[in-house]
């Protein structure tokens, strides 16, 4: 696959599945530069000036095509700030998917954070899937600090899986939506720390347009003496239903602060939030031993599940 | 196959000790149906958690074929070939009705296959394989899946602690068969009951009645069986809902 070292596949393959380029349109960062891109009839990517990022331009009534803009920092002490912006034409069908690898055996910090803003054309269905990972044994910290935009036309429907299961030492997530009518986004984010890591994930949703609905939910894990916070808030500013969840197991001396919030500017805002912090129920791990588990086998598994 | 010698078990009561099974002996053979019957609180639910290990008598020694596992973890006693079903069964976020039943047979396990186990237990298969073990099933449903998970274990000793609590009365010649054919697959397999339902009694080839953590009367259902009915060691189905 490209030009890439032993290290460098493995996180491709863990950040996007990848084993090879993948069909259709594509955009490789490999420690800052260029390392691969290819693009279609219907979907074009440029880069903006100083490698500060790209620009993704998909032609309305695309269906059934992806584009895939993997990052890899794998030399210790890259500190970056990248802007990616998605321009989705109407009547399309895509699938986007992101990630950032980190390896570092270094003893700097290695940082990205990439600013994705997404544009979805009316009619338009987005499924966004972006995974974070860190490996690597220096005393260097892997820091990824996302912020996320979307701002979504009548009629769009906007999926989002966002997932950092391991390595990431810090990281700091924003993500704002802006949804006008009949549009639809649904986020599932999957989080778990260890070790000494720190997570923040704040959710902005703004249900503009009549008939808006959003459901933002988010599965954590914290385990170690690694702490959390979850501060999701969704704001109906016309007759639109939404609603967020946060449901976190707590391990060890994890620490995890929950603050749903939901702001209704309209008497015909239907919002609900939910919250859940507690620690595996000892009857689940019985239940699993049981069928012949160790207790850390069990805890894998539920574990497993819960953030599957 | 299982013989429990002087087991007891207490805990502590506000400071002082209560003891829930008292100096209990208890062998159970090779291909044997036996009930473990008695009024609530009588020590019946705590014994079936003693043999699997959830609680550790406070003395006594267990013994599964031969060998001493009053030491042994859950996680042992079930690789050597004993499974639960719990009264209540667990709830899990996330893990599918598949899963459970892939690690219950401790192996890859096909959908047919699942489906297969599901089946046994009455349940329409491709509604329930990719369904998550959460709080959208009823009690009912979990308990049917509890058994599942048994169907799948093919272990040597089974033992329900009232599988038949929460199912539906139509369903419940269809739990006997379960046991009946687990019996059959299974060579020289034994199921321990916890329950006083009465057409479950009815199929026991030995009734064991407890009462204040001891063992009252020991025998074969037709000796034990007149002189439990209109008790609450054997009630009738029936009764039981009203």
């Amino acid at each position: 696959m490209l030009n890439l070292d032993e290290i460098q596949k493995s996180i491709m393959a863990e950040v996007a599945d990848l084993t090879d380029v993948p069909a259709g349109a594509y955009n490789f960062r490999v420690n800052s530069k260029l390392a691969g891109r290819h693009t279609t009839e219907n979907i074009d990517i440029s880069s903006k000036e100083q490698g500060s990022g790209i620009d993704i331009f998909i032609k309305p009534n695309t269906k059934n095509e992806s584009v895939h803009i993997p990052v890899v920092v794998s030399d210790s002490g890259i500190k970056e700030t990248v802007y990616n912006d998605f321009y989705i034409g109407d009547n399309c069908d895509v699938v986007i998917v992101a990630g950032c690898g980190i390896d570092n055996c270094g003893e700097h910090d290695s940082q990205h954070d990439g600013i994705h803003r997404f544009y979805v054309g009316k009619n338009s269905r987005v499924k966004y899937v972006e995974k974070h990972f860190g490996s690597g044994t220096g005393d260097g910290k892997r820091i990824l600090n996302p912020v996320t935009e979307v701002y979504m036309e009548e009629n769009s429907t906007m999926e989002m899986e966002m997932e950092q299961i391991k390595g990431v030492d810090s990281t700091e997530r924003n993500t704002i939506a802006e949804l006008k009518a009949n549009s639809k986004l649904i986020v599932k984010e999957r989080l778990m720390t260890h070790g000494s890591q720190n997570a923040v994930s704040g959710y902005k949703v703004s249900l503009n347009g009549e008939g808006a609905t959003a459901d933002v939910v988010s599965r954590s894990v914290a385990r170690d003496n690694s702490s959390q916070t979850f501060n999701a808030c969704i704001a109906g500013n016309a007759p639109c239903s939404g609603h967020t969840e946060c449901d976190s197991i707590i391990m060890d001396n994890g620490k995890i602060l929950a603050i749903p919030s939901l702001e209704a500017n309209n008497v015909d805002a239907m919002l609900v939030h939910e919250a859940a912090i507690g620690k595996i129920a000892g009857d689940q791990i019985i239940k699993l031993m049981t069928l012949g588990l160790t207790e850390a086998e069990a805890e894998e598994q539920i574990i497993n599940g819960f953030l599957g | 196959m299982l013989e429990l010698k002087n087991i007891t078990f207490t805990v502590d009561d506000n400071g002082g000790e209560k003891r829930i099974i008292r100096d209990l002996n208890l062998k159970i053979d090779n291909s044997r149906f036996v009930v473990i019957t008695g009024p609530n609180g009588s020590g019946k639910s705590t014994l079936a958690r003693i043999i699997m290990g959830i609680e550790a008598p406070t003395s006594g020694k267990i013994y599964f074929d031969g060998k001493d596992i009053t030491d042994l973890s859950i996680t042992e006693r079930a690789k050597l070939g004993i499974s639960f079903a719990f009264q209540q069964p667990v709830r899990f976020k996330g893990i599918k009705v598949h899963d459970l039943l892939r690690l219950s047979a401790g192996k890859e396990l096909s959908v047919n296959e699942a489906c297969s186990y599901l089946s046994e237990v009455g349940l329409c298969a491709k509604d329930y394989v990719n369904r998550e073990v959460n709080s959208s099933l009823s009690g009912g449903e979990l308990k049917r899946i509890e058994i599942a998970t048994l169907l799948a274990r093919r272990t040597k000793l089974s033992v329900f602690d009232e599988p038949e609590a929460g199912i539906d009365l139509w369903s419940f010649q269809n739990l006997i068969r379960i046991f009946e054919n687990m019996q059959k697959d299974i060579k020289d397999s034994s199921i321990v009951i916890i329950s006083h339902q009465e057409r479950i009694l009815r199929i026991a080839d030995e009734i064991v009645l407890l009462a204040d953590g001891e063992i009252k009367k020991q025998g074969s259902a037709d000796e034990i069986l007149p002189e439990l009915i209109g008790t609450t060691a054997a009630v009738n189905a029936c009764d039981k809902l009203m």
